[in-house]
């Protein structure tokens, strides 16, 4: 699936993993029946958090949908995106090694918290060695034991963590982030994000945060993009945005 | 989407729709077209190589043929007319009371009762030594013999429009109950409600006019299957002269081969008089249209109300509490020894009856839990296919492909599945359990359709695009997310194909030259002798199979996801 060697299983969770370069948008430009929607040119760096913000209806999640293969066909895309010297938007998106956080927690219903967990680890390791890590992982965020437990029955708090955790475990080579706050009541949001960035910073992982709250944005200690209603302001003041982020 | 995908599953998934479409269209344009040529004097193999207007000439000269198709016609539109009457007016006076809650408990189970199996139901319950004139007798009606008056099977088809109400209002409900949210009725209601309207008038004018709408293809269909059904209207219609569909199966089965020429004009006939009735409605809702408009907005706070919430109330639990007394009639039936006329209560109860039945019962029930098990099998893997190919291109299906659904459900059977027997002949394909699966998958498959679309298209897409993000195709998404989180609906949508499977009589008949024999042919070939003890016994074992499917459908999901919260409510 992927083309840099596979040496992912045996490295603990929190452990740094190898960088593999820089997440590019590349001059990409998202139109909805022929019109312009939201354009983007950035390069995030290993262990960067860029945030593109913005009011709602511009297109933020669109990009993050292009981005990780879900754009709906009503759309049009130029550009490309890539990660190191991999161009991402031309594989399917189970092949991108793109982790997402979403609003939501979206741990599988079906599956217990340690099935939610295993369910993104990959298959070359071993029971054993998918068991200590999932432990590991639990420990990691305070919630050693919690293994067996069904999703439904965590708190709000512990659902975000076992969902990054379950993103982590996948070894992504870069992160979307679709406003992964929002839903967090006030405390826990300062507490989630420094644990969210914390781990892009020690994975050394390029992540694209998309959301509309500025305080996360400057949690976030990266470049911001803002972006303006295309409507309101055509797509070259969404890309004179994007040319700060590049720097 | 940029990298498009390729794999063995999503091309497998790609070919879903075009069986779907091919399985559904091809039988009934070529049922048609089989029907068509016999009608018009050609069928060589029975000697017919001229076209000619003989077949219709006969017909035309057939005793009774006005009444038949003035019958079929009236029966109906009437059904239908009560029925959404009812359904309507009980959405407007109940929407937000716990009866509401209840009845809907009760619609899946109401909804398995097969046809055939309420038809015997209601005739026992309501027949001149039926339970339900038992009860009143001899003290409140005087009757210490059963009266005189011809039920079922009076000349006016009363017992028959009964007969179909009963079984069309939950089916309605059902639908009407999916429909609502998309027209966000509860907001509208509460608007409207909070804006002086009382709760029907509030429903009338603020919700229908959109509901409408959204339920006129099942409201079709029901006319189509109203006008055109063969079994229940064997079992409750009159019978000199009968509706013109049973009358189209009866030439059929005439050891005079050359009656199938007239037959085949019939049947030609019926699919006429159900596009009439088609058409009639049509106008009729154009007139309500043309007189309802200017009411919407004349400001009248109570308009229908009393009288809306009354029938509303009272004929919906009339309907309900019907079916119920029928079920229990038909219970204690089957377990009657000797039950002589005013006494309601049978003494001694007896399982001699069973046992009776047992023999013949055993290979029927067999056969027709295969034909269900195949039918439901293959027809829920095309639903699925289907709705795994919308979502994987993310676009749903348009208007044109649920018109395609609904075919089998708005050209009467009768025309279609007639002229596919005389394709089978002339093509010798032998009749047998592979052609009856697919008569079958005919009726099934929309109906699980109907039942599994909308919880596959609400599923949350994020769902597969977190299963993507971690790492697994489409393949892994489909089999370790998609399908485990729908579970619950699909093993519904399976229930509902088997219920519907099970209650099939026209096409097992049919298809199955005879030699099929399930539950519902002997149910309904028994309703018409007289043994009141085996019928019930039949009846009942052809609507435990159902019911069982169901329990199944709503345990197996609990015990697999017993200790997971989040899938059980």
């Amino acid at each position: 699936m992927s083309q840099t060697p596979d040496t992912r299983c045996h490295l603990p969770p929190t452990s740094p993993a190898n960088p593999t370069g820089a997440l590019v948008f590349d001059r990409v430009v998202i139109s909805l029946d022929g019109a312009p929607l939201v354009s983007l040119n950035a390069q995030v760096a290993p262990g960067e958090v860029v945030s593109v913000m913005g009011p709602s209806g511009v297109g933020k999640s669109t990009l993050l949908a292009y981005a990780a293969g879900f754009l709906a066909p009503a759309f049009d895309a130029q550009g490309e995106v890539r990660l190191g010297d991999r161009r991402v938007t031309d594989l399917p998106a189970s092949a991108r090694r793109l982790g997402l956080l979403f609003q939501d927690a979206l741990l599988f219903p079906h599956l217990s918290v340690a099935g939610n967990l295993a369910f993104g680890m990959p298959s070359s390791a071993s029971r054993r060695e998918r068991r200590e890590a999932i432990e590991e992982a639990l420990a990691d965020i305070g919630l050693a034991g919690f293994g067996e437990r069904d999703p439904a029955t965590l708190s709000g708090g512990q659902r975000a963590r076992v969902a990054l955790m379950r993103t982590l475990l996948s070894r992504p080579q870069a992160m979307l982030l679709d406003e992964p706050f929002s839903k967090l009541d006030a405390a826990l949001r300062q507490e989630m994000r420094d644990l969210v960035f914390q781990r892009i910073r020690d994975h050394r992982l390029p992540a694209l945060l998309v959301t509309h709250d500025r305080a996360d944005a400057e949690a976030a200690a990266g470049p911001i993009v803002e972006l303006a209603a295309a409507t309101e302001a055509p797509a070259g003041a969404a890309w004179q945005g994007a040319r700060r982020a590049s720097r | 989407m940029a990298a498009a995908d390729t794999s063995t599953f999503s091309r497998l998934v790609g070919l879903a729709p075009a069986l779907t479409v091919l399985l559904l269209v091809a039988p009934v344009v070529a049922g048609l077209a089989g029907a068509a040529a016999p009608a018009f004097g050609w069928l060589p193999v029975l000697g017919g190589e001229q076209l000619s207007l003989a077949p219709w000439v006969s017909l035309a000269n057939t005793p009774g043929l006005f009444e038949m198709l003035v019958l079929s016609f009236t029966t109906g539109l009437i059904s239908t007319a009560l029925a959404l009457t009812i359904v309507v007016l009980f959405l407007g006076a109940f929407a937000d009371s716990t009866a509401f809650v209840w009845l809907k408990r009760l619609l899946s189970p109401l909804l398995a009762v097969p046809h055939a199996a309420a038809a015997i139901g209601l005739a026992f319950l309501l027949a001149p030594s039926g339970l339900a004139m038992r009860l009143v007798s001899p003290a409140l009606s005087g009757h210490a013999t059963p009266p005189d008056y011809l039920f079922p099977g009076d000349p006016f088809g009363l017992a028959l429009i009964a007969g179909l109400v009963v079984k069309e209002v939950p089916f309605l409900l059902l639908m009407s109950l999916s429909a609502l949210p998309q027209c966000q009725a509860d907001d509208r209601r509460h608007l409207a409600l909070s804006l002086g309207y009382s709760p029907v008038t509030a429903f009338l004018k603020a919700v229908l006019p959109s509901l409408y709408p959204l339920i006129r293809l099942p409201v079709y269909a029901v006319i189509a299957f109203a006008s055109s059904n063969v079994d229940v209207a064997m079992i409750l219609g009159p019978s000199t002269p009968p509706t013109l569909a049973v009358s189209v199966v009866r030439w059929l089965g005439d050891p005079d081969l050359s009656m199938r020429f007239m037959a085949s004009a019939a049947a030609l006939s019926q699919l006429g008089i159900t596009l009439l009735a088609l058409a009639c409605w049509w106008c009729l809702e154009q007139a309500v249209r043309w007189c309802a408009t200017p009411r919407l907005t004349d400001g009248r706070r109570n308009s229908g109300q009393r009288l809306g919430s009354l029938l509303g109330g009272g004929l919906t639990w009339l309907s309900v509490t019907l079916l119920g007394a029928s079920l229990l009639g038909l219970t204690l039936w089957s377990l009657a020894a000797f039950w002589p006329f005013p006494s309601a209560w049978p003494t001694p109860l007896t399982l001699a009856n069973w046992g009776r039945a047992l023999p013949g019962l055993l290979p029927a029930a067999l056969d027709t839990l295969w034909l269900a098990l195949a039918a439901t099998a293959l027809a829920t893997i095309l639903v699925i296919g289907c709705l795994e190919s919308e979502a994987l291109n993310h676009r749903s299906m348009g208007a044109s492909a649920t018109l395609v659904l609904y075919l089998p459900l708005l050209v009467p059977p009768v025309a279609f599945l007639y002229g596919l027997v005389q394709l089978q002949a002339q093509l010798s394909v032998a009749p047998g359990f592979m052609v009856v699966v697919l008569g079958h998958c005919l009726f099934v498959l929309p109906y699980v359709f109907l039942s599994l679309a909308e919880s596959y298209r609400r599923l949350d897409p994020r769902w597969a695009q977190v299963a993507a993000g971690l790492g697994h195709g489409p393949a892994a998404a489909f089999v370790r997310v998609r399908l485990p989180l729908l579970l619950a609906p699909i093993a519904t949508a399976a229930a509902v194909g088997v219920a519907v499977s099970a209650g099939q009589y026209l096409p097992t008949l049919l298809l199955g030259a005879g030699r099929l024999t399930t539950l519902t042919t002997e149910a309904v070939s028994l309703a018409s002798g007289g043994d009141r003890r085996l019928t019930a016994v039949y009846a009942l074992a052809q609507l435990l199979l159902p019911a069982l499917g169901f329990a199944l459908a709503i345990g197996l999901p609990r015990v697999l996801h017993s200790h997971r919260r989040a899938l059980l409510t």
